[in-house]
């Protein structure tokens, strides 16, 4: 190529010498008042480099631009708190949980890559949340994922699942992370827009928490990890910060493609150079690339920086500097190093065989972020304006057209089922639609025992971890969200997700302390979709405040919907609980007691005729209206402390929450967890079908040895929690038998239970007995 | 007190539940590292589970080649127990201290479930604490677990006893003859796909079936010892 035919690299004089260059920043999700105010900052146009940086960390998914003005209530709201070590604006929160150890966690949204790629998009989510977590000084110790699809019946839906289910299972398992819970929920309203939600989980001794700023002029800057190629550019600003339409489908160069061994590689670096003290500041490279970890790191310290670009080790050598900032290749990490150091920093990392290369170093107080592209100035840029002056919009609001008619269009007054029989096919039915049905499908590809801690993982409420050996503290886990119930009220409809994440881990018998989100939502420009937003966030930090656990941490995602047609709003709440003992949990499933005769079932809470946004509408009537069931955050609270003073005397069995599908479906998990059969009674004066299927919340099904029951019932009151007698386990019979009503054997059950998501996504056929 | 080493491979993922498994079995625990050809005086060698180098090429291929696989064949052919769990079994077979190849499990799904096994014959340094026939239950999680074997080698592991470990109520992954875990003729080579140091704990296991593996090579060695 001769001189001529070169492109010209655009600096920062050529961008001087040429005012008037048309530079395409609408193309890259600037508005024109967002360029001019660049063009303000810098006095004078942005280069090429600059507008590529400007426009990923102006994004709506990095600058948080239109949420901000509502997320700042989780801190406005939050109750005192000794625990936090760290929150909201850092990678993951961090919460104390003994003296010397800490734990912190997060979950986050890797939605449209999911949905244009599903193994990459999903591998990818887990990849990006275990950074975050590893950034925070931690180990990783598990993952769960929060997974929503379109009709389980959809053709698309059979291209989606089993590409993110594998997409999860191969990054985590190679990881080595155990997977141990999450959801899966299917509903129409999420057909061109999936949910792929990630949580991960990490711990550290307190002292070793680290930290993004990079501080201290003349330290080096370290890039380490994965080559930088051309994969992702453009994943935050025009992925995850557009609305859907035709193209999306062309747009998988801008999907990241994970390689979990490199992360592995990764992981234990970072961890070893920590131990020794190695690391002055770190930050991940995720969503954002290299445009990201510099501006923030640069900016959290109010430093500036000096970086030689063209250091970069490339996967493809031709990529230009602005593919190179803005690249979202996988697996890699930045660090702030003093100069010291570098050496030992270089030994480790080669050690674990992954590239570390210093790129620059920090420079003083106030100073540029200055990039160097083969020694010409491409970038020259104060930190802090990109990081931290991006926009801030306090968007129109406006509460949805429909909602006077929806909120009318009550379930509680749907045709019920009212004999015997027509209650048995009810249950039968709800058993094997696709939201209640068994998830071994799914869960059986990830691996939840590896790093040998997992105490409880799915189906229970919650997943348990053991944090040590010596003193078998451990760590409770749950994460819930259900998109009808916010659709019809959405700051009640976040209450209800905080709610039932609470009460799944309080039902272990751990004590709830901290909350993390992932927000779901439509487009911010829509002001129904942001009416439903501000309502969700309004609900989630208000049910903080009563519960008195601080939200650590989160991620807001937007513009899910496909054309005009948002997701029901998707707040996913994640509740962190402590176990002080694990050895105490609580499990979910009945079992037979030592002495052969059957534990009593007890049910805590009031069941009241709350149907609407229920499984029971939805699947058999293909209904959704009404108001969801009432929350009481009180009665949670006084609930939770139940449940741990009873696990703590040893006066249950077994513990498992009431929700989708209601006492019906609890029923049936926890007696085919361990295949043991129950007999109920419906108590005086209820109705079978509201006894058996309403979806009121803050309700638990215990059960409590017999002699142990007096004592029991005396806490409840001594709690205030109301108590009803409901029925025995029935080790003798392997059905579930309600008295004047019907029964049903549990090999009925199961397979009813069991069939359908083979049915649906493809039985594994379990070969081969047949050659011998 | 017997020194049992597992060896830490890039990728390797249940090494630090194999050193668990050891200190529970009441033996002292070594961790070695693949680039390292000096096995530390152990007197016996784990194999552990994970993804070793990613299992790029082919599972175990690469490892296969790593300075302490060297000395470990060494080792093994001169009679040192050495166990293969998963991927450390996969390792065992593209090194050629045991016959045969694990393949994509047939379903082309990873899978992870509690498995029960047939230990078939305990006369192995490491399957001598069972009874034969006792059925124990393992966790199994792999995605390439489905053993295959050429005809005349699968006859041979049968008529000689060889087939130490095979799947009951249910083949997980597709496995010819239905095997979990093979010995090599001296019987102190060991690969499975199960995973027992995942059931060594009744807190965090399906049972604690898994443990007798481990204590089965320290009843082993002590033998040894006593017959020098």
């Amino acid at each position: 190529m001769s001189d001529s035919e070169k492109p010209v690299l655009d600096t920062v004089p050529h961008a001087v010498d040429t005012p008037e260059l048309a530079q395409p920043y609408a193309e890259l999700g600037l508005a024109e008042d967002e360029y001019q105010r660049i063009r303000q900052i810098l006095g004078r146009r942005p280069t090429r480099s600059e507008l590529a940086m400007y426009s990923i960390m102006w994004s709506e998914h990095c600058s948080y631009k239109s949420s901000k003005v509502h997320l700042r209530q989780f801190g406005e709201k939050a109750p005192a708190n000794t625990r936090m070590l760290a929150g909201i604006g850092e990678n993951a929160g961090v919460v104390r949980v003994s003296d010397d150890l800490a734990v912190t966690f997060k979950v986050e949204s890797h939605n449209h890559p999911s949905y244009v790629e599903p193994h990459q998009g999903a591998a990818t989510g887990v990849g990006g949340i275990v950074r975050d977590i590893l950034a925070m000084g931690a180990r990783p110790i598990a993952v769960m994922d929060q997974i929503r699809f379109g009709a389980a019946d959809h053709p698309d839906t059979a291209r989606v699942l089993p590409g993110v289910v594998a997409g999860i299972s191969t990054y985590g398992n190679c990881l080595g992370l155990p997977n141990i819970g999450g959801e899966l929920v299917f509903d129409s309203c999420y057909q061109g827009n999936p949910l792929v939600n990630a949580l991960s989980v990490g711990v550290l001794p307190v002292d070793r928490l680290q930290r993004k700023e990079a501080e201290g002029e003349g330290n080096i800057v370290v890039l380490v990890g994965a080559k930088t190629g051309r994969d992702g550019i453009g994943g935050v600003s025009v992925l995850a910060s557009a609305t859907f339409d035709e193209t999306s489908q062309q747009r998988r160069p801008s999907v990241q493609v994970g390689d979990p061994f490199m992360e592995k590689l990764l992981i234990e670096s970072c961890l070893e150079l920590y131990d020794a003290g190695l690391v002055a500041g770190i930050q991940d490279l995720g969503g954002a690339g290299l445009t990201c970890a510099l501006s923030e790191t640069a900016a959290a310290a109010g430093t500036g920086m000096l970086i030689d670009l063209d250091r970069v080790p490339l996967r493809e050598a031709s990529m230009e500097p602005h593919e190179v900032l803005a690249s979202e290749s996988q697996e890699r990490m930045l660090l702030v190093v003093e100069p010291a150091k570098l050496d030992d920093v270089l030994a480790v990392c080669a050690k674990w065989g992954v590239l570390a290369t210093a790129l620059g170093t920090v420079t003083g107080i106030g100073e540029p972020l200055t990039i160097r592209w083969y020694g010409e100035d491409v970038v020259s840029a104060p930190p802090k304006s990109l990081a931290d002056d991006g926009p801030v919009y306090a968007r129109p609001l406006r509460e949805p057209a429909d909602r006077v008619l929806l909120t009318a269009d009550v379930a509680e007054t749907l045709p019920r089922p009212s004999t015997p029989d027509e209650l048995r096919d009810t249950l039968l039915r709800l058993v094997s639609t696709p939201n209640l049905a068994d998830k071994t499908w799914v869960t059986e590809q990830y691996d939840r025992y590896v790093l040998g801690n997992t105490v409880l993982a799915q189906p229970e409420d919650a997943g348990v971890l053991r944090l040590s050996e010596e003193s078998n503290l451990g760590i409770a886990l749950a994460t819930d969200g259900n998109g009808r119930y916010a659709r019809l009220d959405p700051y009640q409809g976040a209450q209800l997700a905080l709610a039932e994440a609470y009460r799944n881990v309080a039902v272990t018998g751990a004590e709830p302390i901290a909350v993390t989100d992932c927000l779901n939502f439509g487009s911010p420009e829509d002001p129904e979709v942001m009416w439903q937003f501000a309502e969700a966030v309004r609900g989630l930090a208000d049910g903080c405040q009563q519960l008195g656990i601080p939200v650590t941490g989160g991620n807001v995602s937007f513009y899910n919907q496909t054309g005009r047609t948002p997701i029901d709003p998707t707040p996913v709440i994640g509740v962190l609980g402590l176990l002080p003992d694990v050895r105490q949990r609580i499990p979910m499933g009945l079992r037979p007691s030592p002495d052969g005769h059957g534990d009593l079932l007890i049910l805590l809470g009031e069941t009241k005729p709350e149907l609407s946004g229920s499984e029971w509408a939805a699947t058999v009537h293909g209904h959704l209206g009404g108001t969801p069931p009432a929350v009481d955050l009180e009665h949670e609270r006084r609930l939770a402390e139940l449940l741990r003073a009873a696990g703590t005397r040893g006066l249950l069995t077994a513990a498992h929450d009431v929700s989708d599908g209601g006492l019906a479906m609890t029923l049936v998990e926890a007696c085919l967890r361990y295949d043991t059969g129950a007999r109920l009674l419906v108590p005086d004066g209820t109705d079978p079908f509201v006894f058996l299927f309403s979806e009121s919340s803050g309700r638990v099904l215990v059960s409590v040895p017999r002699g142990m029951q007096a004592a029991f019932t005396a806490l409840c009151g001594e709690y205030g929690v109301p108590c009803t007698g409901i029925g025995v386990i029935d080790p003798d019979n392997r059905a579930l038998a309600v008295a004047e009503q019907f029964t049903v054997e549990l090999d009925e059950l199961r397979t009813a239970w069991s069939a359908t998501l083979p049915a649906l996504f493809g039985a594994p056929a379990t070969a081969a007995t047949a050659d011998r | 007190m017997s020194r049992i080493g597992v060896v830490t491979f890039p990728g390797s993922l249940d090494d630090r539940d194999a050193l668990r498994a050891v200190r529970l079995a009441g033996a002292e625990p070594v961790a070695l590292w693949h680039d390292d050809a000096d096995l530390h005086g152990v007197d016996a060698v784990v194999l552990p589970g994970g993804f070793s180098y990613g299992d790029y090429l082919r599972c175990g291929a690469i490892a296969r080649f790593s300075p302490a696989m060297l000395s470990i064949v060494d080792a093994a052919n001169a009679g040192m127990p050495v166990l293969g769990i998963c991927n450390g079994f996969q390792i065992l077979c593209e090194a050629h201290l045991l016959p045969g190849a694990l393949t994509r499990n047939q379903h082309l799904h990873f899978r992870n479930r509690d498995q029960w096994l047939r230990v078939e014959h305990t006369d192995t340094a490491w399957t001598n604490s069972y009874q034969p026939g006792e059925e124990i239950l393992i966790p199994v999680k792999n995605g390439e677990g489905c053993y295959v074997a050429d005809p005349s080698t699968l006859e041979e592991l049968e008529t000689t006893g060889r087939v130490v470990f095979r799947y009951v109520r249910g083949n997980p992954n597709g496995s010819q003859h239905d095997i979990a875990g093979v010995r090599n003729a001296a019987g102190n080579v060991v690969g499975l796909m199960p995973h027992p140091e995942h059931a060594v704990e009744a807190l965090t296991g399906p049972s604690t079936d898994g443990l007798g593996i481990f204590t089965a090579v320290l009843a082993q060695l002590g033998s040894a010892v006593g017959e020098r």
